[in-house]
């Protein structure tokens, strides 16, 4: 075992079963906690920032052991981590490995860019229609107007 | 369209707001009916309105119904601090069906997934004004006799106006032919020209209102609102070059008929309200049948 290899073993250590998140913006790590709760589960979670990543040059990665997510629930993380990869892991070995998908549906993620809309003036949960998943365009259940890819605000 | 709440013209298909206008043209016919005894409608107007509002009132009473509500929200628990989700499900207990306009855009939706009654969105914002499309619908399908194939101009202040958008949307099922006539800033939004082209309709672009006046069926005037330029002097300039005179209508077509959603300011000429082809104010008339249509429809009664 090299350098290299050694160096990596001691950052990223395996884990027995669970899921591994890829691939994520290292400053969208923290988001990406957020969004999936796991600030809120006993499960044990490794995380890092700022890897390095042979695709992207720099990464962030969680691993959550122990924990299967479903797609909905997965794709959830989407809008702050599009680059993201899902692994899940059993005994060790890789068992499944795909891309997150933005969904059709956003719900209390995004803030409605429209000051004048209903979910920024009273306690109402957003909700979105993603009505172009290239370049990112999310309609508003409520007021219909469009959010767009440079004004998503997370909440 | 029992107990469906009506928040945006998109909520109704062509054939359901069609069968709305059908049973408006009865109600025309016999506007007053004792249908509505047993119904508490409940109008909440959490801003002022004159013309939605009284004629919405007007028809509940001539149906026999009774009204319970408020007229601004100063004078309800609004004004406590009251959240809106409160107030609805407070007003869901005492009335049968709710009419709501409130300057929040996206309100009338929130309202309705939060009452147990079905709610009519009289105008949340600028978002939409449903209502109001119901009766230019029923205008121009009572003076044309159709709603399909027509030549259709929106004349003034096409980015703000609800009105315009709503009724651009529900045309563009009936194969209608758009000209669109507005000072550059004011051009009407890609958003709703996107109803327009995923159906592979025509629509046209003018900043000169002579030009169109020949072509159509339908002129569907607006008001161009001082508050919406940056540029005060950029208003004075556009202000007067949409102002429709009555001489200007020499050329026009025989069937052709005026709408405007009012109030208007100066933007139709005072001598236009003469001519047999202004029907602004039949227009408003219909406000009544219409909202007694959709009134008995979302009760079950017609």
């Amino acid at each position: 075992m090299n350098d290299n290899q050694l160096r990596k073993e001691l950052k990223v250590t395996a884990i027995e079963n669970g899921t591994v998140i890829d691939h994520i913006p290292s400053k969208s790590v923290f988001r990406v906690i957020k969004i999936l709760g796991l600030d809120n589960i006993d499960n044990q979670i490794l995380f890092g920032t700022h890897l390095d990543s042979k695709k992207y040059g720099d990464k962030g990665l969680i691993k959550v052991s122990n924990k299967y997510f479903k797609s909905e629930e997965i794709n959830k993380i989407a809008l702050a981590a599009p680059s993201a990869t899902l692994i899940v892991i059993k005994n060790y070995k890789v068992i499944e490995k795909r891309q997150v998908e933005i969904p059709d549906t956003i719900t209390g993620i995004v803030k409605c860019f429209n000051p004048k809309c209903i979910t920024n003036n009273q306690n109402v949960t957003t909700r979105f229609k993603v009505i172009d998943k290239e370049d990112i365009k999310l309609h508003c259940h409520y007021c219909e107007k469009i959010t767009k890819k440079e004004n998503i605000q997370f909440i | 369209m029992k107990n469906k709440s009506l928040i945006s013209i998109n909520d109704y298909s062509k054939e359901e707001y069609l069968k709305i206008l059908d049973i408006a043209e009865e109600f025309e016919k016999q506007p007053t009916q004792n249908i509505l005894n047993d119904y508490v409608i409940a109008s909440l107007f959490f801003e002022p309105s004159t013309r939605t509002r009284l004629s919405f009132e007007s028809a509940v009473n001539r149906l026999g119904g009774h009204i319970v509500g408020f007229t601004d929200a100063s004078s309800s628990s609004v004004k406590k601090g009251e959240s809106l989700k409160d107030t609805i499900k407070t007003v869901s207990n005492y009335s049968d069906l709710i009419v709501m306009r409130h300057p929040v855009e996206g309100s009338a939706r929130f309202a309705s997934e939060v009452a147990s009654v079905p709610v009519i969105n009289a105008g949340d914002g600028a978002n939409q004004h449903p209502t109001q499309c119901l009766l230019d619908l029923y205008s121009i399908r009572k003076t044309q006799g159709t709603l399909d194939n027509l030549n259709v101009a929106f004349v003034g202040d096409l980015k703000y106006g609800r009105t315009v958008h709503s009724l651009v949307i529900a045309l563009s099922d009936c194969n209608c032919t758009f000209h669109l006539v507005s000072p550059v800033e004011l051009k009407l939004p890609s958003s709703v020209k996107r109803f327009i082209k995923d159906k592979n309709l025509k629509y046209y672009q003018y900043t000169d209102i002579n030009e169109v006046i020949p072509k159509v069926d339908i002129l569907y005037m607006t008001r161009i609102q001082r508050e919406r330029f940056a540029d005060p002097l950029e208003y004075e300039r556009v202000k007067n070059s949409y102002v429709l005179k009555n001489d200007m209508l020499e050329n026009s077509k025989d069937n052709l008929k005026i709408l405007h959603p009012l109030p208007r300011v100066n933007e139709i000429s005072e001598d236009v309200d003469t001519n047999p082809k202004a029907y602004y104010f039949q227009q408003a008339l219909n406000g009544v049948y219409v909202r007694e249509a959709l009134i008995a429809s979302i009760l079950g009664l017609k």
